[in-house]
């Protein structure tokens, strides 16, 4: 008698009229600032609408906070339905132990393997031959956003590269303004340390430093000028002292800074203060010198579970995560670039328009965080917080130390 | 005595034994087990996840080749030696003040002790706060009229370890108080009687009689003082962030980077390892001259 209560219980749930197996499922992600808050609410909506329930797993913090306790979560032997997480090779190494679960039939079934551009999004995603997760949006760095107003009520033209940029900011010192806006934490600085290098040095420069590691090219003079850019960077962000990227945003909205060197999800932020992208704020993709983008961006992974009913709910989250209706709400609220190329976007920003055109001439750049260790990019992300902070720290000696890392790095 | 001394020294107290076996294997497998586990894989490569690939002293070679390493130790003992110092004045000042029959004393006490029951996190944001310059001090006296006054000690490398002393004191000095007030009332007050009939000055009373009589209270505090300087991690966290640039960077949140945030555990466990050097070499002599002495005397 006892063994049969499951089995009919099991029985009445398949048939009730309740949504099947109303399961839970917990999605850990780190997007907490308003727009990004908007965003996930539209992923959220849209799987409820299977009669599963989203658990949201919230994690104050940028990534730098997040990831550490999602990967402990995981490994600990406490893993969430499903995570946001940035391609890495700190996810490498879990997918390798085999916490992750190979989602490359969901792919073929569902039949957005081949949907998914640029297919480099799924290179990061694949590790021998087998699909770990599912790419949610396109995120690019390398922009530098100016507030227009700034710069025409000090009576300056609206500067259309980093130099012309440098060359405004005493002006826009003497009068109170705090040329760059740049937020105090690591990755910021290192963000900005690394858009630099794209930007100033050239996408070749970037990745012959990361990927082939060639200490003597690291101590060349193309890196030497990426260097002094820094060290222009280092006095223009003087005085910006404020901790968050959505307040460094802020500055710039309110006018008490001119520009922010930040990846395009901050355009979500100046949106909702406000601006227009095109008429009040000015988008130079590549600071306006070498105009390649970072198509990495976000992608959602699911940990390796046991019970069936989460399996089933992981499954529907996937095919949620790439429908078409999802991604275009979706990148729309969080400022970025979809996954496909087969929906219309409904009137996007010039500056998002900027990014796709970018992104189908293939001018792309793999991502720092894929061709290097966290390890290697902690000691870079040392390096460059202790140049930003102190004014002391000649060009020179953070090029030879920075020289250093590449030499050991791996 | 000693013929059958062997047996019954063995089952003496058999019951609080077996009650202390628990902790005993704690105390073993936890502390002694975790640590021994830590130093054997710092000589290893571990990067995410522990595993036994030996690289002898590569760890630690690189660990004192990091400047961020060395910054941190060097925090580490400026802070610590201010702190340690600081609190013990300013808790056997604040104490000795309380002891001279004052009326309110439970009020001041409790206001003094009540930092303590707050967070080193709560702490740390209050502080940020006080100490910001576009809502703290600096804010309110440039209110008042002075234009030009500047005071952003968080944002400054050569002040923002004071800024974080000042909330670590802020926090810490209660109960040092607390602890030296519990002293100062253990001391019998007949010998305040034999001070003032021989004509010995107070403060000379407190300094050459009363302190020497409170050492064990001392011992105590500077347990807890120094254990809490050691382990100082959320502080920094919730007040600088190990800002500006590396100027505020203490070895537990070297620690925590170089596990979690690096994915380095090896290094993590090397740097967690000198953490124990050093704190074992204070600890032995201190334990030698603490209980060693005893024995002999």
């Amino acid at each position: 008698m006892t063994s049969l209560k499951p089995l009919t219980f099991c029985l009445l749930a398949s048939t009730a009229w309740l949504p099947a197996h109303a399961t839970n499922l917990e999605v850990t992600h780190w997007w907490t600032s308003g727009s990004e808050a908007d965003a996930i609410r539209v992923i959220a909506e849209a799987f409820a609408e299977s009669g599963h329930t989203w658990v949201d797993g919230a994690i104050a913090g940028a990534g730098g906070i997040a990831r550490p306790l999602i990967t402990s979560r995981i490994t600990g032997g406490d893993p969430m339905g499903a995570t946001q997480f940035t391609h890495s090779s700190a996810m490498r190494e879990l997918i390798e132990s085999g916490f992750m679960r190979d989602v490359t039939e969901l792919a073929q079934t569902q039949g957005w393997k081949d949907a998914i551009f640029p297919q480099s999004l799924l290179d990061s995603c694949t590790f021998e031959g087998k699909i770990f997760c599912v790419p949610s949006n396109i995120h690019s760095q390398q922009w530098l956003w100016l507030n227009n107003s700034v710069f025409i009520d000090n009576g300056l033209d609206v500067p259309q590269n980093w130099d012309a940029f440098v060359a405004a900011a005493p002006v826009l010192r003497e009068n109170g303004i705090i040329p760059l806006a740049q937020g105090q934490q690591a990755w910021q600085q290192q963000l900005l340390f690394n858009v630099l290098m794209v930007s100033i040095g050239g996408p070749d420069l970037f990745e012959r430093i990361y990927r082939e590691r060639e200490p003597e090219f690291a101590a060349g003079p193309e890196m030497s000028a990426v260097f002094v850019a820094a060290g222009e960077a280092r006095d223009m962000m003087r005085g910006s002292n404020i901790q968050e990227w959505n307040l460094a945003a802020q500055l710039v909205a309110d006018g008490r800074a001119a520009g922010q060197i930040m990846g395009d999800w901050v355009q979500g932020e100046f949106m909702q203060a406000g601006m227009t992208p095109g008429e009040d704020l000015t988008c130079l993709p590549g600071l306006g010198v070498h105009q390649y983008i970072t198509a990495a961006g976000d992608a959602f992974y699911f940990p390796k579970v046991t019970d069936p009913d989460v399996i089933a709910a992981q499954d529907i989250l996937v095919g949620t995560i790439v429908a078409p209706e999802t991604q275009l709400a979706f990148t729309k609220a969080k400022g970025a670039l979809p996954v496909r190329l087969d929906i219309e976007l409904v009137d996007p920003t010039p500056c998002m328009q900027r990014g796709m055109e970018i992104l189908s001439q293939g001018n792309v750049v793999e991502s720092v965080n894929t061709m290097v260790s966290p390890d290697t990019l902690g000691r870079v992300t040392d390096l460059v917080v202790e140049f930003f902070a102190d004014t002391r720290f000649s060009v020179e000696q953070a090029q030879a130390e920075f020289v250093d890392i590449i030499a050991s790095a791996d | 005595m000693s013929q059958n001394g062997k047996p019954s020294g063995l089952f003496k107290n058999l019951s609080a034994k077996i009650a202390a076996i628990p902790m005993v294997l704690t105390a073993l497998v936890v502390f002694v087990g975790c640590t021994v586990w830590t130093i054997v894989f710092s000589f290893t490569n571990s990067r995410l996840l522990p595993r036994a690939d030996w690289v002898g002293l590569a760890q630690y070679e690189r660990l004192w080749g990091t400047r961020r390493w060395l910054i941190s130790i060097e925090n580490l003992l400026i802070y610590g030696s201010l702190m340690l110092i600081l609190s013990l004045v300013l808790g056997f000042l604040l104490a000795a003040l309380i002891d001279q029959k004052i009326r309110f004393e439970d009020g001041f006490r409790t206001i003094f002790l009540y930092p303590y029951a707050l967070s080193f996190i709560v702490t740390g944001l209050v502080w940020q706060w006080v100490l910001n310059p576009e809502f703290g001090i600096q804010n309110v006296v440039r209110s008042l009229g002075f234009g030009n006054f500047t005071f952003d000690p968080l944002y400054n490398p050569n002040l923002v370890l004071y800024g974080v002393l000042v909330a670590g004191l802020w926090h810490g000095s209660g109960l040092v108080m607390c602890l030296m007030l519990a002293g100062l009332r253990g001391i019998d007050e007949d010998v305040w009687k034999a001070t003032k009939v021989d004509g010995i000055p107070t403060w000379k009373t407190y300094i050459f009689v009363v302190i020497p009589m409170m050492r064990p209270v001392f011992v105590t505090t500077l347990v807890l003082v120094t254990s809490g300087i050691i382990k100082l991690y959320d502080l920094i966290i919730a007040q600088t962030g190990g800002g500006p640039g590396l100027a505020s960077e203490v070895p537990a949140k070297f620690v925590f980077d170089a596990m979690f945030v690096s994915q380095n555990l090896a290094q993590g466990f090397a740097a967690s390892t000198m953490m124990l050097v050093a704190v074992t070499f204070i600890i032995i002599p201190w334990a030698y001259l603490e209980f060693g002495g005893k024995k002999n005397g």
